[in-house]
């Protein structure tokens, strides 16, 4: 052990130090994000400068509304140390139900967003009950959400599809228009964003969810209402996906039963490229969302450089394997850190 | 004596299997019997890994891509004319090597395996297509295909060669999960990390072989599912991780580690099967097989749970009222 002539600094000083420390970490997180997106938008643009045009900024926003959303609420639940597998399902029965409430009608588009947040909220509400209440595993119980739902929808189904000529044109237009040049959608998916970055950061509920995340038994000890938390928590990821569901059908009017089938897995790897520890108890919304949009970014551009899109899934998979890795290392080297200046 | 969840399943297997013997016709007979255990072979096949990957409190999520992986080699080198004496190596090597990938950012790197196994679930299924992109390569000889197929089946019995192999394989896993000491070091490890390496269990090596194992066994199972199909696609037994993990846990196997039997687990495996089985033989639509299954798995979990807090509030009140 070495030993240092420094004289100790005093130890409120430390302690904030420390603290600059573990945040200018994790705001490096979402910063090398930013980074990584950046360089990989201008390295296409170089490329192929229509990447960059009118539409082809429409569609990358547009891709990447729904999976940010998809992020936003499976980032609520990955923090609590909980899992939600069914976000996939929920947004395909989600869809599929909006558009079958729609198709030859006239309602409003309210009306079908609404109806997309009770279904999922409903779904939410199910899987939540099983993980707070029953006490079973979350990867189990929404694994078996995730057929039930499924198998719910393709039942109801039959195979049908709702095409676009029989959705109400205010609908389509939720999807397809623009208010001072930016979609609707990604607008949305930012207020989103911004609403549930807000009451994570901010509110006592929010930052209690973090606490659960952390260290479950020590939430408990301190009175934090766990089970209502976690309900909450895959209430709202439910509802978020439900959501989703009906703005996928705003978006694609085309609607089959196996739409968002598989989704699950990408939602994940989002949520932990941008930070979010599945073990829990770390990460921001913000940074969800960020790796979202690298990853939707990664098979756009890869579409515009004619890369076959086969490499995207190897790409995305290597890229969620470096980034928890740096994230590892980081940690272990910044938990060494620290534990040298509490030792000074 | 408590009831124990395996035992359970186990018993609703049976009841299972001798309902189908008296309501469904054809049921019985040797060929639907090779078809029904064949047609879940490869899932069966990766359970056993599995099985011990979760009782060490692990989980291995990039099986079916590994699967994937192994077909698409299978199949991109049949294409380019090797031999398939020569492929079937070369490909276990590749599984070997995938699940070194693994087990060395589990252990060495220290990250959990499920966010490991999500990364390379995407990143094997994603070198599949690399491999093979979208063809299909179908010009597998019957030499071959003979092994995999369930017309083909072990002289005298109803047993294809692929569930003969899994019988083998899984008399094996049982006998090393539940009589030796590397077994005990599995429950060890799922039980507790911190005092299984304190015990002087070697933890890291013993993950490593897990990893290990699973990405061989995946791979195998992709050459079974190549030559069963006679079809190498980068797609193949895609979603399979998630049927696997169900089977597993439906057989009473804890996804947090250290309980869990090798029996229980082949009752889960082979009631799916059945249940698939019998529900397809009654034309029941296959989105009602896929809410059964969803319904199992909950079913599964929330029974124990449900026993156990009955028995703890009659306990409560027994205390009480003497």
């Amino acid at each position: 052990m070495t030993v240092t002539v420094e004289k100790p600094a005093p130890a409120p000083d430390t302690e904030r130090s420390a603290r600059s420390l573990v945040d200018a970490v994790f705001r490096a997180r979402e910063i090398s994000i930013a980074g990584a997106l950046v360089l990989l938008v201008l390295f296409t643009w170089v490329a192929e400068p229509r990447f960059l045009n009118d539409q082809g900024i429409k569609d990358l926003l547009l891709n990447a509304a729904i999976l940010v959303l998809l992020a936003v609420g499976q980032s609520v639940v990955v923090i609590t140390r909980n899992i939600d597998l069914s976000v996939g399902s929920v947004v395909g029965l989600s869809a599929f139900a909006c558009g079958k409430f729609v198709s030859g009608t006239d309602h409003g588009v309210l009306t079908v967003l609404l109806l997309g947040v009770a279904v999922g909220a409903v779904c939410g509400l199910v899987s939540g009950s099983l993980v707070s209440f029953g006490k079973v595993p979350a990867l189990v119980v929404t694994l078996g959400m995730l057929y039930i739902i499924q198998g719910l929808d393709y039942w109801w189904a039959q195979g049908e599809q709702i095409n676009a000529a029989d959705v109400p044109q205010s609908v389509l237009d939720l999807g397809s228009g623009s208010v001072l040049g930016l979609p609707y959608l990604p607008l949305i998916s930012v207020l989103v964003l911004a609403g549930t970055a807000y009451v994570l950061r901010t509110y006592r509920s929010g930052r209690e969810l973090y606490a659960i995340g952390s260290s479950p038994e020590a939430a408990r000890l301190a009175g934090v209402p766990i089970r209502r938390r976690v309900l909450a928590a895959y209430l709202f990821s439910g509802a978020v996906s439900g959501f989703a569901g009906a703005l996928w059908l705003a978006r694609f009017g085309t609607v089959v039963a196996d739409n968002a089938h598989g989704w699950e897995l990408t939602v994940v790897s989002a949520v932990v490229v941008g930070g979010v520890a599945i073990v829990g108890g770390t990460g921001t919304v913000w940074g969800a969302a960020l790796g979202a949009l690298l990853l939707t970014t990664i098979g756009s551009a890869l579409a515009v450089l004619k890369v076959d899109s086969f490499w995207a899934d190897a790409i995305a998979g290597a890229l969620l394997l470096a980034a928890i890795s740096v994230d590892r290392i980081v940690n272990v080297r910044m938990t060494r850190a620290l534990r040298k200046r509490s030792a000074r | 004596m408590k009831p124990r969840w395996d035992t359970a399943v186990g018993v609703l297997l049976v009841a299972v299997f001798v309902t189908g013997l008296g309501t469904t016709d054809g049921f019985a007979s040797r060929d639907n019997l090779a078809f029904a255990f064949n047609d879940i072979a490869e899932v069966a096949l990766m359970a056993l890994p599995m099985t011990l990957l979760v009782v060490a409190g692990q989980v291995d999520l990039s099986v079916a891509s590994m699967l994937g992986l192994s077909s698409a080699l299978t199949g991109e080198l049949w294409d380019k004319g090797w031999a398939f004496e020569t492929i079937v190596p070369v490909v276990l090597l590749v599984g070997v090597a995938g699940g070194l990938l693994n087990g060395w950012l589990v252990t060495r790197v220290g990250l959990p395996s499920l966010a490991v196994t999500i990364g390379t679930l995407a990143l094997y299924r994603g070198l599949a297509s690399v491999v093979l992109g979208s063809n299909a390569i179908t010009d597998f000889p019957e030499t071959y295909a003979k092994w995999a197929v369930d017309t083909t089946t072990v002289p005298g019995t109803f047993l294809t060669y692929p569930v003969a192999l899994f019988i083998v394989l899984a008399v094996i896993a049982a006998v090393v999960l539940h009589s030796t000491g590397l077994g005990r070091s599995l429950f060890a490890i799922g039980a507790q990390e911190d005092a299984a390496y304190f015990a002087g269990i070697r933890v890291k090596r013993i993950k490593l072989l897990l990893f290990v194992v699973a990405g061989l066994v995946s791979a195998f199972a992709g050459v079974v599912f190549t030559l069963r199909y006679g079809s190498a696609r980068a797609d193949n037994g895609q979603g399979f991780e998630m049927l696997v993990i169900a089977a597993v846990l439906l057989g009473g196997v804890d996804f947090d580690g250290g309980k869990g039997t090798v029996f229980g687990a082949v009752a889960g495996v082979l009631l799916i099967g059945v249940l698939k089985n019998l529900l397809t033989l009654n034309d029941v639509a296959n989105e009602v097989q896929v809410i059964v299954t969803g319904l199992l798995l909950v079913a599964s979990v929330l029974t124990p749970r449900m026993i156990t807090t009955v028995s703890a509030w009659r306990h409560r009140r027994a205390a009480t009222t003497s």
